[in-house]
């Protein structure tokens, strides 16, 4: 009796090591936050273009989609993410906003000057403390937001189904 | 004599603020290294030199110049990013088997080591 609990308490471990094995091999290790924003954060940046102090009420105020993009020259998902950008722009219902992460400022105008500008307005995240109020964790990161509330969170380059599915939000 | 006087006490402030800097670098360094670098493989931010390590580290400091505490620094960082980026967690519905396993694990064993000295 006892020698076969003893191979059945074998047995149950064994399946329960296998148990743990399987499902925790076949997650993706890439961890993505558990952010709890929902509500976009306060904060004041610097512009791109003509260095003037602006505060995050001012940026995201309009009854319409945005997108914040967070960018980098040396990035180089931001690259191929970047045309994807330009098709959006084109919409009407969405202004794309970037900020820029961590860059020399040089080589972020070159750019912009050889791929196009997708944005409407660029901030400065010089020591990327910016992209921490946003939970961020790297470049290139996006969020749609509508009135305020940060409907869609984009971690990595974004593709063809990511930009379907804004076009399709924001319709 | 006056310049002797300014200068030891100029010299006096300066090595009054030293051990309070050092409090403050030594409370940062404490807090980044409780904190996970999401980005890295099994560091801590202090550990880690990546660009998201670095802006963590200026956050905390930012925040101890500000005046934050230290568990309104891990608030803040928890909403950001989660319970994740915490090396403690914190006890809560979603941990209790992490912190009373041991425990149980330890009263069985010490049951069973209990039994067996009784016989």
């Amino acid at each position: 009796m006892k020698k076969k609990l003893i191979s059945f308490a074998v047995f149950l471990s064994f399946v329960f090591v296998f148990i743990i094995f399987f499902k925790g091999l076949n997650k993706s290790n890439q961890y993505e936050p558990k952010s709890n924003i929902l509500n976009i954060p306060e904060f004041t940046t610097i512009t791109f273009f003509n260095k003037k102090e602006i505060n995050s009420n001012n940026i995201f105020n309009q009854n319409k989609f945005y997108l914040l993009n967070i960018w980098a020259s040396w990035c180089l998902p931001c690259k191929d993410e970047h045309s994807l950008l330009l098709n959006l722009s084109k919409n009407d219902k969405l202004d794309i906003i970037g900020l820029n992460y961590k860059d020399n400022q040089r080589n972020a105008k070159k750019f912009i000057n050889e791929l196009g500008n997708p944005y409407k307005k660029i901030l400065l995240d010089k020591d990327g403390t910016t992209a921490i109020e946003w939970g961020a964790f790297g470049v290139p990161e996006s969020f749609l937001i509508y009135q305020n509330k940060i409907i869609k969170k984009f971690i990595g380059p974004l593709d063809k189904n990511s930009y379907e599915e804004i076009v399709k939000l924001i319709q | 004599m006056k310049m002797i006087k300014s200068t030891l006490i100029i010299l006096l402030f300066f090595f009054n603020l030293n051990p309070i800097k050092a409090d403050e670098n030594e409370l940062q360094n404490k807090i980044a290294k409780n904190l996970r670098c999401l980005i890295c493989q099994g560091q801590s931010v202090y550990d880690s030199d990546s660009e998201f390590a670095n802006s963590v580290k200026l956050v905390i400091k930012k925040k101890l110049q500000e005046g934050s505490s230290e568990d309104q620094i891990y608030n803040f960082l928890t909403t950001k990013y989660g319970e994740w980026i915490l090396y403690d967690p914190k006890f809560n519905k979603n941990t209790y088997f992490l912190w009373l396993l041991p425990l149980l694990i330890f009263l069985f064993g010490g049951a069973i080591i209990f039994k067996k000295l009784i016989k």
